[in-house]
């Protein structure tokens, strides 16, 4: 893994006075894939929108590349096409197909060519398993499709680094895995990552680095095993915890059976 | 002749003369409609404005406006506004000015509608893909929002032209007026007239009004 490709240096976030980020510091590694935990509404959504400038910052830094990414910054359409991000609702333009989906952005902001753009964009589909679809409506398309068709649509502006908020929160059990599938192949080759999920299993075996957020900033970080085996913060040890019904089950049964 | 009382029509240039009606009918939607949509796009970028004064003002005019039954506007600048300030405004002109109020309203509310239907997401991917503002907005936002907005103008346009029937109210002589002439002209000779005329007038506003709604409803289910 190589050097700092993106930097987060005291970030503060705040919305009307209330402070969501307090001081953040994180620093991703190229081709390094980071999973961001927390209890809902510690702000990892939040993180993730600032990283991409969607949201306004109050205070510190963000640096992709040495290029400092912030709402107003005049290259900002520059930064925003080397970072991909795919959200956790199914955000494609209904009024496109597939194929235009995928290539607007590619043909309309970097001006590329459209046979070589429409090309990679079959290419794309047919690795997640959507050849036939290019000229399908999203309508037309299950909501695992269309996050796989979301996540396409970010790879086909070649991004540096790819940002994932839930991405299979609003999915249908059944569909999680094809998803999360696209997200351990883009890992194996050597994308640079930062993933917010609650399929604990798969950010397990997904990161590299595990990120605990709570109260504005990140209070633990390690690899993914010491995290979900030997959590050091009590905060990180009560998030896991609520994770497992498994056991309180089990406890229940015992005590009824006594 | 009871009986044929159709040949009404062919009598004289009576079915000539109603068409002329409906022209007048036609030519004020027309004209109305023409100043209401781009009016009323503007009108509904006003009311998009975030901006507590503006909202006000936006909101009072849009729910006078609804309040009042067209035909009161329609008294109140004719002869109202003629007299109190002693404009001479044609009954014609008149009707067309009511109409574009009106019509912006609508138009406006409309476009108010569409714009805030789309969701912020969509403004989000756009930028999250590298588009700037102006992009986005090509690409993305205004497609989308003519694509609701078609349908929707169409059948304003179509209630406009129903509504002008009003205007004979200020001396127009449109197709009902020409209608209830011809009705009289000839109350002894075609007892049975007002039927065959009124028929036809309904004929005339069904052909003029169901290919534009059939259009609308064309338009909606291609772009569902
Ligand atoms: N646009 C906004 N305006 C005001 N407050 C906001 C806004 N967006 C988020 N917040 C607040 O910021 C906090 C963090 O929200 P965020 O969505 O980042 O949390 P999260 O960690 O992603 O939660 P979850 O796991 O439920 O998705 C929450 O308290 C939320 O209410
Ligand atoms: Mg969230």
């Amino acid at each position: 893994m190589g050097q700092n490709i993106l930097e987060i240096v005291d970030l503060v976030k705040k919305y009307d006075g209330e402070t969501i980020l307090n001081g953040l510091n994180l620093q991703i590694r190229k081709g390094e894939v980071v999973v961001v935990l927390g209890p809902s509404g510690c702000g990892k959504s939040t993180l993730l929108r600032c990283m991409n400038a969607l949201e306004s910052i109050q205070g510190g830094q963000i640096l992709l590349e040495g290029m400092r990414v912030e709402k107003n910054a005049k290259n900002i359409t520059l930064i925003r096409q080397k970072i991909g991000m795919v959200f956790q609702s199914y955000e494609l333009f209904p009024h496109k197909t597939i194929l235009e989906n995928i290539t607007l952005a590619p043909l309309h902001v970097q001006k590329r060519s459209q046979s070589q753009v429409q090309e990679e964009a079959c290419t794309l589909l047919k690795r997640v398993g959507l050849s036939g679809k290019e000229n399908a409506y999203p309508r037309q398309l299950s909501g695992g499709q269309k996050q796989r068709v979301a996540i396409v649509r970010a790879l086909c502006m070649h991004p540096e680094i790819m940002l994932f908020d839930e991405v299979t929160a609003a999915l249908d059990p059944e569909m999680v895995r094809e998803v999360l599938d696209v997200i351990l192949e883009l890992a194996n080759e050597g994308m640079t990552m930062v993933i917010v999920t609650h399929e604990m299993q798969f950010a397990r075996a997904v990161a590299d680095r595990v990120v605990f957020l709570e109260g504005g900033r990140i209070v633990e970080e390690s690899d993914p095993e010491t995290f979900f085996t030997h959590p050091s913060s009590d905060r990180a040890k009560a998030f896991l915890q609520t994770f497992e019904f498994h056991k309180e089950r089990q406890n229940h049964a015992e005590k009824q059976s006594t | 002749m009871q009986d044929l009382g159709i040949s009404i029509l062919f009598r004289g240039s009576n079915f000539i003369r109603l068409l002329g009606g409906l022209w007048v009918t036609v030519r004020i939607s027309l004209l109305a409609a023409g100043l209401s949509v781009p009016l009323g796009i503007l009108f509904g970028l006003f009311l998009n404005i975030r901006n507590p004064v503006t909202k006000v003002i936006g909101r009072i005019y849009l729910d006078f406006i609804r309040i009042m039954p067209q035909l009161v506007l329609l008294f109140i600048v004719f002869f109202g506004a003629t007299r109190a300030f002693g404009w001479n405004l044609s009954n014609e002109l008149s009707a067309v000015l009511v109409f574009t109020l009106w019509g912006t309203a609508e138009m406006g509310d409309l476009v108010r509608g569409a714009l805030i239907s789309i969701p912020k997401q969509q403004y989000e991917s756009a930028q999250a893909l590298g588009f700037d503002t102006l992009q986005t907005y090509r690409f993305i936002i205004i497609p989308q929002t003519l694509r609701r907005l078609i349908p929707l103008t169409i059948n304003l346009v179509t209630r406009m032209i129903k509504t002008t029937s009003l205007v004979v109210l200020i001396g127009i002589v449109e197709m009902m007026k020409v209608g209830q002439q011809i009705i009289d002209a000839n109350r002894f000779e075609y007892p049975t007239a007002a039927l065959w005329i009124y028929g036809v007038i309904f004929l005339l506003y069904f052909f003029t009004c169901w290919p534009i709604s059939r259009f609308a409803k064309w338009l909606e289910r291609k772009w569902n």
